[in-house]
């Protein structure tokens, strides 16, 4: 035993020891490259891209950025292995990674706890920034309130006042469907809430919750179902007319991630949130969606666009710091700014770690049978943030 | 002489179908009786409802006085009956001499005892038994692989364990070569002599049972049909009619 | 009423596929007794194969013809893996082959996803089935109406297979008893194989079939398996017209929990399982198991004895060993170590009841978890110090052990595999759900240790003085009476009931001192992690834990502890591939073809036979 035990070691120390280059500053990555791999395939795809920008122009502080992508099983607990892993063994300087909330949350605890810099760039959640925030903890993507902020905004302009909602059974699905009722209450104060539907989370019985729905006689729907839920939901409530006549609002439902696999059954009138690639005007967002399908021959995913701008945070953070002691980037992500981002000036705000990435909202129509927003825009999160002394009372003290 | 067993109109029936129809006897303290009949004629059925293995349908059983009807087996156990099973039963995971201090350690009362190394308990007394059934030199072998009728005999050393007043045998030597049968009887024979301990058992060799038994019963379709010693048994014409309608030679029974 | 009626029919066409995968799951455990874990594989082998055979074939004829093509081609897939995988340990202890099956569903996650990718295929609708008629003026799907029209002539087709044709005679004959089958002069290695592939190929019927309302992707294999467990079970195993009634009962109630009890998504069906295995321990038409009837197959256990001068002298060096890591080892060593010493206390309280008592939990994370949200809780809401959490752990899991096992305890076999495994999802949900106490899976974060322990050398001293006491404190009651007393009630209930022994009692003492034991480890693991979420309460954490068991060795005392080991270091090292899923469930595959006996066990075979050899040399 212990012999089997002293050899794994040793041919795991081997293996470690290849790929060191004396002359790249490495990242960790952490993510569930297997069990989440229609997600995460295009993520890692749009830091390769990003990488290979980067060292193309001559890297970061004359070295190469390096990734090193560790499969975490969407376990947080195997998260958190292998960020020690990474960081003690591997010679990373910060961690980044995760696309679901909760491993991001293991692995944003774990950094503080450590004293290692995490940028949170997938994760939803907003526990990460405010109620479970700490100083080592960035974030890249809009959070779940501020999206569902700005459904609720459109939303309170039709004359709807019964709603249902549908999203998973889970903590995302939960702060979703909670943070659309309260930016819509407050913004119409009549509206009610006539059904709560939580299908579990990849196993939805599509067919009962369009029943159940349609019993309630909503005005409108909010839905946050993603993936194969959503792609069963909106035939079967397709199919039963559920949504004839009915406004729907949709979160993420116009990430290509999960609107391309519907094709021609893309629920046309969808007011959604989403990644409008296709409609970019010339600027440094076309670039991208350009330079990423002659790299990867492939359309971009918003995880593409996420991917790239990590590494592209990253690398700012460290030109920055000048330094890859921990403390050094910790610091450079405080207020630090990057132009020219496929988003345009991307900022990481002193208060509370957020970035103001913000997202595409937009109207969901059939074309040459695929689905495509129209009528969109990019928001900014800003006017849909709480306000700061809000944020700092939510935010743990430092 | 009294009864140590007492058995009152037993009847068990499986949806509609009596297996055992109205039995009623009596066993008495230092007796050796067996339990005979054809195949199917309820022996086992009979058996297992009087340590609880089955609950009868109807009827009573006394041990002792005692109203043990439908108790489970272990509390029988503890009021003092052993038993050994047509089919062994032995703990195939530990050795020999280790299945009779398990008999022990339940014995006293220390079955949920963490703390003692259970091998080192009661191991001479264990060692005692295995003397009684001549298995001393096998104490130490892995109970799996035995031969047959020396489990049979472990199994009657376990059942000493307890020193019961009364022994169950379900077909004691059933498997085993010839000669070990009359081992197995004169051994048990000795047994009752010595401890005065009853024993009630079921079997199919003639030879063993006309043998060794004080008193035989005789069970046909679930009744029974005689009950006295070897020679009334032999001539009663009931029994005669079943065993020679059924095909076996009665009185010179093979050892099938 | 309309609406009811509607409700109904949806609830009827859902019945279908879960019918067909779970008629298969139960042809296969009922002839083979095999707990065919990767049968959701099958299912979603089924819903790729068929999406692609629908691109290639067109019209009515093409789509229905993928459908039974869909079907073949599983069942052929399904037998290959019989006869590669599965027949060269059928000779092994009961239960072993779901370690197996567990190896065939990493390999067939990679190979899917290389052959079709990661993205989510929508299902082809069916040919001239698009939308709805109405009933009543419900809406009713039209491909609904065609499903609960196949769903009975499938059922009938099988009832014609089983109780009209030869192959069902033998089929029943071995469901019954698999001897007789061989005294018949059947060649039951074909018999099994042909059951293998019929049951692949409903999977994959299934799968195919529920493509236009669904889809496939990479996570269905998982999705699915849990619900045809229920199904299977709550029918009673082997029983095809009890997982009839029992698909159409879950489906049917899950429609009405979507309508009048939206939260119940989650855990509906176990409570459903719970009920009736509570109510019927042998589900709904399942039939008793009679002890022994299966036989112990393999090898039989030889008598446990203490480790001898030579043993002691290895168990002392390697704790030497352990306890001078620190010294030579860099901190990830660290980390890794008492990862490794964590899952091997939970392995080896698993292997407690499962080697000693027979008894093969399905659920037993939940007392792992437990242990570690109770250790969590505590802190998290009313800043306990550490040391006195840590110490509610194991107290915690007991209890709940205690209160599970009052329940779990009375069945037996898979029948009480499936209960736990019920509550362990019951355990899972009430930490998913209660956002209010345990915020969901959101988790508990910042969980600490003390300041005297919050480093890494520290910490690893705690992790080995408490891990290894722990698994030196279950070994020491497996060599007690009470550990002697547990092995009895395993070997043969009848004698131990027949001399005075309780057996239920000692299996529920030792079901709760196990639940404590991986509460321990559980109170260990969250304070190593800083977190806790309810994955550690999934069903696949209980199941990894079960296959560390068994790849260790059953019928062994260091098989916990072997296998813990060698998964914990194999997965840390292949993570670092690409597709080190199949890698990994190869790895697994071979071992259990190489070393049936588990990894301690072969060894030992092994070793016995090598010093036979040298003694017989020596003569």
């Amino acid at each position: 035993m212990k012999l089997l035990r002293t050899a794994l070691l040793a041919a795991t120390a081997a293996m470690t020891a290849l790929p060191a280059l004396a002359d790249s500053i490495k990242i960790g990555e952490i993510n569930h490259y297997k069990r989440l791999a229609a997600f995460a395939e295009p993520y890692k795809k749009g830091i390769e891209l990003a990488l290979s920008e980067i060292n193309g122009a001559g890297g970061v502080m004359g070295k190469d950025l390096e990734f090193i992508f560790r499969d975490d099983q969407g376990d947080p607990a195997e998260a958190v292995k292998i960020a020690e892993d990474l960081m003690t063994r591997e010679g990373t300087v910060m961690i980044t990674g995760s696309i679901l909330s909760h491993v991001g949350l293991a692995i944003s605890s774990f950094a503080n706890e450590k004293g290692y810099v995490y940028l949170a760039a997938e994760p939803l959640a907003d526990s990460l920034v405010w109620s479970s925030g700490n100083p080592y903890t960035y974030r890249l993507r809009a959070s779940t309130w501020v999206q569902a902020a700005m459904l609720a905004e459109e939303a309170a302009k039709t004359d709807a006042i019964k709603y249902a909602t549908i999203a998973p059974n889970y903590a995302y699905g939960q702060d979703a469907v909670a943070a659309f009722k309260a930016n819509l209450k407050r913004l119409k104060p009549e509206v009610e809430f006539v059904a709560e539907q939580w299908p579990a989370l990849f196993k939805i019985d599509a067919g009962a919750e369009a029943q159940a729905i349609e019993r309630a006689k909503p005005d409108a729907i909010y839905n946050v179902t993603f993936g194969t839920d959503l792609a069963k939901f909106v035939r079967e409530g397709g199919d039963r007319g559920l949504f004839d006549g009915r406004k729907v609002y949709g979160l993420l439902t116009g990430e290509p991630e999960y609107l391309d696999p519907l094709g021609d059954e893309a629920p046309e009138g969808w007011f959604v949130t989403g990644y409008p690639w296709y409609d970019l005007p010339e600027g440094p967002g076309a670039d991208f969606v350009a330079a990423y399908q002659d790299a990867t021959g492939e359309t971009p995913k918003i995880g593409s666009l996420v991917g790239y701008m990590t590494a592209q945070s990253i690398a700012a953070a460290l030109t920055r710091a000048g330094a890859t002691d921990s403390e050094s980037i910790r610091a450079a992500f405080e207020d630090l700014t990057i132009e020219d981002t496929p988003i345009g000036t991307l900022h990481y705000r002193a208060l509370d770690n957020q970035s103001n990435m913000g997202a595409y909202v937009g109207t969901l129509a059939v074309k040459d049978g695929k689905g495509v927003m129209v009528d969109w825009e990019y928001k900014a999160p800003a006017p849909y943030m709480p306000t700061d002394e809000e944020i700092m009372a939510m935010r743990p003290a430092e | 002489m009294t009864e140590i067993l007492r058995v009152e109109n037993l009847k068990k029936s499986y949806n509609g179908f009596l297996a055992v129809n109205g039995v009623s006897f009596s066993v008495q303290k230092g007796e050796l009786k067996a339990l005979i009949g054809p195949n199917g004629a309820g022996k086992s059925t009979c058996f297992n409802m009087l340590m609880g293995q089955l609950k009868p349908t109807a009827g009573e059983v006394f041990l002792d006085g005692e109203r043990i009807t439908g108790m489970a087996p272990r509390k029988v156990w503890r009021r003092g009956v052993g038993r050994t099973f047509q089919i062994t039963g032995t703990y195939q995971s530990m050795s020999v001499v280790e299945n009779v201090q398990m008999a022990l350690i339940s014995h006293h009362h220390r079955t949920f005892a963490i703390l003692p190394r259970a091998w080192r308990l009661y191991r001479d007394e264990a060692m005692g038994f295995l003397d009684t059934v001549g298995m001393t030199d096998q104490a130490d072998r892995p109970c799996s692989v035995l031969a047959y009728g020396d489990l049979k005999k472990l199994e009657l050393a376990i059942a000493l364990a307890h020193r019961p007043r009364l022994l169950l045998m379900d077909e004691p030597t059933a498997g085993m070569a010839p000669s070990a049968r009359i081992d197995l009887m004169q051994l048990t024979a000795d047994i009752v002599r010595d401890q005065g301990v009853s024993v009630l058992f079921t079997e199919h060799d003639m030879d063993v049972v006309f043998a060794h038994a004080h008193h035989i019963m005789v069970l046909n379709r679930g009744e029974l049909i005689a009950d006295g010693n070897a020679e009334q048994v032999r001539n009663n014409p009931h029994v005669q009619e079943v065993y020679l309608g059924g095909g076996t030679l009665f009185k010179e029974a093979s050892h099938a | 009423m309309a609406f009811f009626l509607a409700q109904i029919l949806t609830g009827l066409a859902n019945a279908a596929a879960l019918f067909l995968v779970a008629s298969g799951l139960s042809l296969i455990f009922g002839v083979t007794r095999i707990v065919n874990f990767a049968h959701g594989s099958f299912y979603m082998l089924g819903a790729f194969v068929g999406v692609t055979l629908m691109d290639i074939l067109p019209g009515h004829v093409g789509f229905w013809g993928a459908i039974l093509l869909t079907g073949l081609a599983v069942g052929l897939i399904g037998a290959f893996v019989e006869i590669v995988v599965l027949r060269p340990v059928y000779r092994a202890p009961e239960l072993f082959q779901l370690v197996a099956t567990f190896g065939v569903i990493l390999v067939i996650q990679d190979l899917a996803l290389m052959i079709w990718g990661a993205e989510d295929r929508l299902g082809p609708r069916a040919p001239g089935l698009r939308g709805v008629w109405r009933i009543f003026g419900e809406p009713v799907p039209k491909y609904d109406i065609v499903l609960i029209a196949i769903t009975p002539v499938i059922l009938f087709a099988l009832w014609y297979l089983i109780t009209r044709t030869r192959m069902g005679t033998l089929v029943r004959a071995a469901t019954q008893d698999r001897e007789m089958v061989g005294a018949l002069g059947v060649n039951q290695a074909w018999l099994f194989t042909g059951v293998f592939a019929l049951g692949s190929a409903l999977a994959g019927l299934g799968g195919a079939l529920q493509l236009p309302k669904g889809g496939a992707d990479l996570l269905m294999d998982f999705n699915i398996i849990g619900s045809v467990f229920v199904v299977v079970v709550i029918g009673g195993m082997g029983s095809l017209p009890g997982a009839f009634i029992a698909a159409v009962i879950i489906s049917v109630l899950n429609v009405f929990g979507v309508a009048y009890l939206p939260q119940s998504t989650l855990v509906l069906m176990y409570v459903v399982m719970a009920v009736v295995l509570i109510v019927r321990p042998y589900g709904l038409l399942g039939r008793e198991e009679v002890a022994g009837e299966h036989g112990q197959v393999g090898a039989p256990e030889r008598p446990i004895r203490p480790y001898g001068a030579r043993g002691r002298m290895v168990v002392i060096a390697l704790l030497a060993a352990l306890a001078l890591l620190p010294l030579v080892a860099d901190k990830f060593i660290l980390t890794l170590m008492i990862d490794v010493i964590v899952f091997a206390l939970f392995a080896a309280s698993l292997h407690f009841i499962l080697g000693s008592g027979g008894l093969v939990s399905f659920g037993h994370a939940a007392f792992f978890g437990g242990g570690a949200y109770a250790a969590a809780l505590l802190v998290f809401h009313t800043d306990t110090p550490m040391e006195l959490a840590f110490i509610a752990a194991p107290f915690a899991a007991g209890l709940l052990a205690l209160g599970i096992g009052w329940f779990c305890i009375r069945l037996s076999g898979v029948y009480f595999a499936m209960l736990t495994l019920a509550f362990s999802q019951l355990v899972w949900s009430l930490a998913f759900q209660w956002r209010s106490v345990t915020r969901g899976d959101d988790g508990l974060v910042n969980i600490w240790p003390a300041d005297w322990l919050n480093a890494t050398a520290p910490f690893y001293y705690f992790t080995l003085a408490m891990g290894v006491g722990g698994i030196l404190f279950l070994r020491h009651i497996i060599h007690a009476p009470f550990g002697y007393a547990l092995r009895a009630g395993r070997d043969s209930p009848r004698q131990a009931e027949a001399m005075g022994i309780n057996v239920k009692r000692v299996q529920f003492a030792a079901f709760a001192v196990a639940g404590a034991m991986a509460g321990l480890a559980g109170g260990i693991f969250v304070f190593s992690k800083g977190s806790v979420f309810p994955t550690e309460l999934e069903i696949a954490a209980s199941f990894d834990v079960l296959i560390v068991v068994f790849l260790g060795g059953v019928k062994t005392l260091a098989g916990g502890v072997v296998g813990a080991a060698f998964l914990t270091g194999v997965e840390d090292w292949l993570t670092r591939l690409e597709y080190w899923r199949l890698i990994l469930g190869l790895l697994i595959i071979a071992v259990v073809i190489i070393a049936p006996e588990g990894i301690v066990g072969s060894l030992r075979t092994l070793w016995v036979r090598i010093r036979h050899i040298e003694e017989e040399e020596a003569k």
